[in-house]
């Protein structure tokens, strides 16, 4: 009796479950980031915005909904594959995918697939969102979903690490809020980076979202910090380093098998 | 049962047994060879274990906490690396055929870990998606069925009693239809009526041809249930043995005659009984069969009285399966 090569069965099986969990808790999952993405619209959009200045031609409260949507998108993807993962380490039921006819790369298809498959959905909800409140137009319809979807799977693998990584619930919250938030916030959310002085200008080079929003925003508004080649770079560098950094926890058993 | 009416060893070694290993099967479902675990704190948990687990029984494997009998089984299961040895199940290595020899494997784990707001039908027929089978509805509800969950299929488990949450785990086991079922301490907290549900299931298993290996700590469980009893101390295997003929030595017992001149040898003429001489020729042990239709005590003790030895006291044993247990467990330490 040979066992197919790709368990078809399991990776459904996860995504499902997945899923499932969003739709238990849809404030959670879905009105609490539409709500909160929305008085960032009202605030900076509709308060503040008609007070900027356009920014390279662009409407201040136009110029930041890529920018907002990609804080949303990093910040949902992040939660999502950390709690996907490390909920069931926490209660023990981990035993069942452990013990279960599943490569590794099947579990994180089915992990992360459905972690970001709900952040790109939170993403564009949010987008719809923004149309009510601000005038969009999207250049690069094409290269926006690509940043998205490349965007949610990158940052769901780095969810999955932490939850991986996380030996306790504070710490599920630490990268996220510690790291992740202020990286997002300086990486051009509501400015361009050529706002900023020369010095703060290249130190804020070294920070990797600053690549994400601005390509982002290049798709809507085909204005960039930097050049969008290199923002596809930089996103899936940072892609690889997290699947690289998957394959090493499984292959050593990290925090899952002693 | 047994141990009931246990008693003590009186000069009955645990030693024979030790070397009572069956000749090896030539087909076994599981094949464990020099298995070895040590734990990164440097805690030897496993030492080069070799067992065979024959296709089709319930084998039970005994022993105290802590002597390696839920590491033993996470390593066939997958949720702890060997350090040395391989496992083969259902023919497959374990390690690198994983996928084959875990699809033919259900694991009930000791700890009751369940998620909460799943239903119980939905989380076992998860399971079922996780081992790679196709759904199944019909196999889902008979399995429900059997373990008494249909009328709670559609009910949070975390609504559960502890002991409907262990049916619940033992219904995500089965729902991939194993070969081969896992019950690692199956009854730790579990009331009478599911005991008796869940032996009822288990035996069912086994008409159907399911192998099924589970560890306890209950000396009875293990002789109610088991085929073959396995004891397992301090992460070695110290007896294998069927059950039918661990329970024929035990039913074995002993009349101990302190004597009142010593003897160096038995008289020829009493050489038709199991006898020896103990103590130093002080005492002479009578060995017999309790379930046999004559002891032969009273036959004994009248051609003893016609040999001219006569005793000062005398005192009968026997050994249980548990005293086997302790002793050998003992012994080991």
């Amino acid at each position: 009796m040979s066992a197919p090569i790709v368990n078809v069965h399991a990776i459904r099986a996860i995504f499902l479950f997945e899923m499932a969990r969003t739709w238990r808790t849809p404030m959670q999952s879905i009105l609490s980031p539409v709500i909160s993405t929305s008085l960032y619209f009202v605030v900076f959009g509709a308060a503040i915005g008609p007070r900027m200045q356009a920014i390279d031609g662009v409407a201040y409260g136009a110029y930041i909904v890529p920018g907002l949507i990609m804080l949303s998108l990093l910040t949902q993807s992040i939660a999502n594959a950390s709690f996907g993962i490390y909920f069931p380490r926490f209660t023990g039921t981990i035993y069942e995918l452990l013990s279960a006819p599943v490569a590794w790369w099947e579990a994180v298809l089915a992990y992360v697939g459905a972690a970001a498959a709900k952040s790109i959905l939170l993403g564009l909800l949010i987008l719809a969102t923004a149309t009510l409140f601000v005038p969009l137009q999207i250049a690069h319809p094409g290269w926006m979903l690509l940043f998205l979807v490349l965007t949610a799977t990158t940052f769901s693998l780095f969810g999955f690490i932490i939850g991986i990584w996380a030996d306790g619930f504070e710490k599920l919250q630490v990268v996220p809020l510690l790291i992740v938030t202020p990286l997002a916030f300086l990486g051009g959310s509501f400015y361009s980076i050529e706002m900023l002085p020369p010095f703060w200008r290249t130190v804020t080079l070294f920070n990797p979202v600053v690549y994400l929003i601005s390509g982002f925003r290049w798709s809507f508004y085909g204005v960039a910090d930097v050049g969008v080649g290199l923002s596809l770079g930089m996103t899936l560098a940072f892609l690889v380093a997290c699947v690289a950094a998957i394959g090493w926890i499984f292959r050593t058993g990290y925090r899952l098998k002693s | 049962m047994l141990a009931t009416h246990r008693g003590v060893i009186a000069s009955s070694p645990a030693a024979p047994y030790i070397l009572a290993m069956p000749a090896a099967d030539p087909d076994p479902i599981v094949a464990v060879r020099n298995l070895s675990k040590t734990y990164a704190s440097g805690f030897a948990a496993l030492k080069s274990i070799d067992l065979e687990i024959r296709r089709g029984e319930i084998f039970a494997l005994l022993g105290p906490n802590g002597a390696g009998k839920t590491t033993l089984i996470s390593i066939i299961c997958g949720l702890v690396r060997p350090s040395a040895g391989t496992v083969l199940a259902a023919g497959h290595d374990i390690i690198a055929d994983y996928r084959a020899a875990r699809a033919q494997i259900g694991l009930v784990p000791q700890e009751l870990t369940t998620d909460a707001f799943e239903t119980v039908r939905s989380t076992v027929s998860f399971s079922r998606g996780l081992f790679g089978k196709p759904r199944d509805p019909g196999h889902i509800e008979r399995v429900l069925r059997d373990l008494s969950l249909w009328d709670k299929r559609d009910d949070r488990i975390m609504t559960l009693s502890g002991g409907m949450k262990r049916r619940v785990l033992i219904a995500k086991a089965l729902s991939h239809e194993p070969r081969i079922l896992f019950l690692d301490e199956p009854t730790a907290g579990v009331d009478v009526e599911l005991r008796q549900d869940m032996w009822r299931l288990v035996r069912k298993l086994r008409e159907d041809g399911v192998t099924i290996i589970l560890t306890t700590h209950y000396i009875e469980e293990a002789e109610e249930m088991a085929d073959r009893i396995g004891v397992i101390s301090k992460g070695e295997i110290i007896l294998v043995e069927d059950k039918a003929e661990l329970m024929r030595k035990l039913g074995k017992k002993q009349l101990a005659l302190s004597l009142q001149r010593p003897l160096e040898v038995v008289p020829d003429a009493l050489a038709s009984y199991d006898l020896s001489i103990a103590a130093d020729g002080a005492e002479l042990v009578y060995t017999y069969d309790t379930r046999a239709e004559r002891t032969g005590i009273t036959a004994l003790l009248r051609d003893l009285a016609e040999a001219g030895i006569r005793f000062s006291d005398l005192r009968t044993s026997q050994s249980s399966l548990e005293d086997i247990f302790v002793s050998l467990v003992r012994q080991d330490r």
